[in-house]
């Protein structure tokens, strides 16, 4: 069972792809979980996550909250906050 | 109960005003104000020579028509047209429109400026400023004024 994650502007060019199809651990309940893990997975996802806490995440195209929990996600966005308008 | 007409769009390609107006406004007699905003890209005092507008493809779309069926609900709209562009954008060209229509001016003010509050603070938009010299620069920061102009609505 794999999690579809996609990664928006600098989040995208410190980890250096688009999106990725990955496999997560049973205890990766909440989205604070899932940047954690990702976090300890190299050195480009500990510099796009170095600051978890400014990390915005949608779940299935929704902005949620970090105490979300990811189960049944099909697709997680993980993006900084954003500037468009 | 008024026809209500909403627009929302992401793309590329520049917009046209006067066009966007008129298909809001096309045969209605209820409409009595409809208030625009134009967003467009600043050469920062001949600092920047473009904007790169990155989106989340999908999301954008979704997550703008969250936040304009809430203008509509919360302050009675007859119509919200909202485009959004992304790819680069040279400094005086069109970023975002956003146009409000209702039966009095109040409305229409408030509608798009709530409009425009919560699209700059929540919709996946991403702004990369290119300077003078040809060079790639900065992410541009989110501002807390930002988030201040939002949180007045709540």
């Amino acid at each position: 069972m794999t999690t579809k994650l996609v990664y928006f502007a600098w989040v995208r060019e410190r980890i250096g792809k688009p999106e990725e199809e990955i496999a997560l651990p049973a205890d990766v309940v909440t989205v604070r979980d899932l940047l954690n893990h990702l976090k300890g997975l190299g050195e480009e996802y500990e510099n796009a996550l170095q600051y978890p806490e400014v990390i915005r995440v949608a779940i299935n195209q929704e902005h949620v909250e970090h105490n979300e929990p990811i189960a049944g996600a099909r697709e997680i966005g993980i993006f900084p906050p954003m500037t468009g308008g | 109960m008024s026809k209500i007409t909403l627009t929302i769009r992401v793309q590329a390609q520049d917009f046209d005003l006067q066009s966007e107006i008129d298909a809001l406004t096309a045969g209605r007699k209820d409409i009595g104000a409809v208030v625009t905003f134009t967003g467009l890209c600043r050469d920062e005092q001949g600092a920047l020579s473009a904007l790169e507008l990155e989106h989340y493809p999908g999301m954008a779309e979704a997550e703008m028509r969250r936040i304009a069926e809430l203008a509509i609900e919360r302050f009675s709209l007859l119509g919200l047209t909202a485009v959004h562009r992304h790819g680069k954008i040279l400094p005086g060209g069109n970023i975002v429109l956003v146009i409000a229509a209702a039966p009095h001016r109040q409305a229409a003010f408030d509608g798009a400026s709530f409009m425009m509050d919560f699209l700059k603070t929540s919709a996946p938009f991403w702004k990369k400023e290119h300077g003078a010299g040809g060079t790639t620069g900065d992410w541009v920061a989110a501002k807390d004024a930002d988030d201040k102009a939002r949180d007045k609505w709540r």
